[in-house]
């Protein structure tokens, strides 16, 4: 019996190129505990069938490996990986959990999807998720909620909540989840993992489910911050089939050409933007998070207070920006290309009816409110002004990171709430965004570390403490991560 | 104040059916999150001076190596919920 609750990237390959295990038995381990969490915690859409298989082809290649030819294996090569159901795999149904893909099969590969298959990763099963990613609990999802597995009467978050759940129940190593507004890092400070956004661009989003093109990222979701920095190396990149995407300007090596070299910072200047932390935080997060300061602090880090003047505005901007593009992204979903089809007695109908039945109901609202926005006579004071602000959003940042080298917040207001708690009021479940949608807009990299929990009715609750640093400074990310694990 | 005929209008523009039933809930947390999203109304201008962070520009690459013909075509029209031959079905568009 293989104890996969302590398990790394870095010990699972030791383990598999030692022999101790192989991947057949690793994946296995994991199977065997889908099969006994997931009917309560429903992490998973599906459970692919072939994951052994998978398994098997890795296990030739380690072999391959340890007889002399060294680059048939990598770090993870055999590495159970759980994918969030809107990014690709070829041949695989891609439901993004609606109706309206039930049983879409993928004809491509996402080019992360490409890349973790060529490093030998094994992909365990697609994972459930709010509707087409909206939403920041995984209520929206058409097939139920995914239940945290520290409490089960309570949300995994939103809307990558499958993916988050899968390791945190120890149903998979690691995970890869997309985050437009929080979609991996929330879900990972409600459950106890690391989640990763990285810098806008950084990360091809050809083959992922578009919901807003110029905030989508993916992004890994692991137990440590190590195994982050070990899948974000490998799908990181510039890819000919998403011309949004870029490699990082900097590099560590000093004769990178035409690159800039990071200049490595022991400790820290840290900055706290103070001034938007006076309301709407629950206690116990805040006093988790100025307990973390004051740890960082003694380890020889400096905190000092930032202005992010505009910062107020940024969940304004976000559902201004991001419904409008959701309206334009979800027009694709006709009934004619591929997916359910409702008929109706001419073509108009057709698509009204496909889309009114199959389409839920956040998805829906998301699409009216983007429709709205974009509107003539409603266009300039709303979606105008909104890009007029998010200019000034990245001025603040920019000015912000002359002077510190991070910015930290809590992740997330509030611990998990409870199932059912915000359903009924759809605006108070965007309130919760308050501290992720900022790097989405600005398109800085962010990361949730665990750091503590509030015990609630019994239950120690995990909170997350995130990290916001430069555009592609992903490494200052992974440095101070380390020093958060290390301190807290 | 945003009424039943918007909603209805939006619902068109939009391409969704919305049952006559759900319209008015629709309608009610469509407002109050406008409620919320007016703010920006507030926002500060943006200055003259300001230098732009991360301007945009366009990528594009030359028009040239195209994919072979057909080669994804029956992978593609294979998820099709209608077709006829090489053709995507839909009914009478005129």
């Amino acid at each position: 019996m293989i104890d996969v609750s302590k398990l790394t990237i870095e010990s699972a390959h030791d383990h598999l190129m030692k022999g101790d295990f192989t991947a057949v038995q690793l994946t296995q381990a994991y199977l065997d505990i889908i099969a006994k969490k997931d009917k309560e915690i429903n992490a998973y859409r599906e459970v692919f069938a072939d994951a052994l298989e998978q398994a098997k082809k890795a296990d030739e290649k380690i072999a391959l490996a340890k007889a002399g030819k060294t680059d048939a294996a990598t770090l993870l090569t055999g590495i159970p990986f759980a994918m969030k159901d809107n990014i690709l795999i070829e041949g695989r149904i891609a439901g993004a959990s609606s109706k309206i893909l039930e049983n879409y099969k993928a004809s491509y590969d996402a080019t992360v999807t490409k890349k973790l298959k060529y490093a030998g990763a094994v992909f365990l099963g697609r994972t459930n998720m709010d509707e087409f990613a909206m939403g920041g609990s995984t209520e929206n999802s058409a097939y139920g909620p995914t239940r945290n597995p520290v409490d089960t009467a309570r949300v995994s978050g939103g809307s990558s909540g499958g993916s988050v759940a899968a390791v945190a129940m120890d149903g998979a190593l690691v995970a890869l989840g997309t985050d437009t507004g929080g979609s991996v890092r929330q879900p990972s400070s409600f459950c106890g993992t690391v989640g990763l956004k990285p810098t806008y661009g950084a990360v091809s989003r050809y083959g992922l489910i578009a919901m807003g093109s110029s905030l989508d990222q993916a992004g890994p979701i692991t137990k440590n911050v190590a195994d982050s920095e070990i899948i974000f190396d490998v799908i990181k990149g510039k890819d000919r089939y998403d011309s949004t995407s870029m490699d990082s300007p900097f590099s560590e090596k000093t004769d990178a050409a035409g690159k800039n070299k990071i200049v490595k910072k022991e400790k820290l200047t840290i900055g706290v933007p103070r001034h938007f932390m006076q309301k709407g935080i629950d206690a116990d997060v805040l006093a988790n998070f100025e307990d973390m300061l004051k740890k960082l602090e003694k380890a020889g880090h400096k905190i000092v207070d930032v202005s992010l003047p505009n910062i107020d505005y940024s969940l304004a901007v976000y559902y201004i920006l991001m419904p409008a593009e959701v309206s334009s992204n979800m027009a694709r979903f006709d009934g004619v290309k591929y997916g359910a089809h409702a008929d109706g007695k001419d073509l108009l109908e057709d698509y009204l009816l496909t889309r009114g039945q199959f389409l839920g109901k956040e998805v829906r609202r998301r699409i009216i409110l983007g429709t709205y926005v974009l509107s003539t006579g409603y266009y300039d004071a709303y979606y105008g002004k909104a890009r007029a602000t998010q200019d000034l959003l990245k001025h603040d940042f920019v000015e912000a990171f002359k002077n510190v080298d991070v910015i930290v917040t809590p992740t997330s207001p509030t611990p998990a709430f409870k199932v059912g708690e915000k359903a009924a009021d759809p605006l108070s479940m965007y309130l919760a965004d308050i501290f992720t949608v900022t790097a989405n807009l600005v398109g800085v990299p962010a990361i949730s570390v665990p750091c503590g929990s509030v015990a609630r009715e019994g239950k120690d609750l995990p909170l997350g403490f995130q990290i916001m640093a430069p555009h592609f400074r992903e490494d200052v990310l992974f440095q101070f991560g380390k020093v958060v694990e290390a301190v807290r | 104040m945003i009424t039943t005929a918007d909603i209805q209008k939006l619902a068109e523009l939009s391409r969704i059916k919305i049952a006559p039933e759900e319209q008015e809930a629709l309608r009610s947390q469509i407002e109050s999150i406008l409620g919320y999203i007016d703010q920006i109304k507030k926002a500060a201008q943006v200055s003259e001076g300001m230098p732009q962070v991360g301007a945009l520009h366009n990528v594009l690459r030359e028009d040239v190596e195209p994919h072979v013909s057909s080669e994804f075509t029956e992978k593609i029209l294979s998820a099709a919920p209608a077709r006829e031959g090489d053709y995507l079905k839909v009914k009478k568009i005129l």
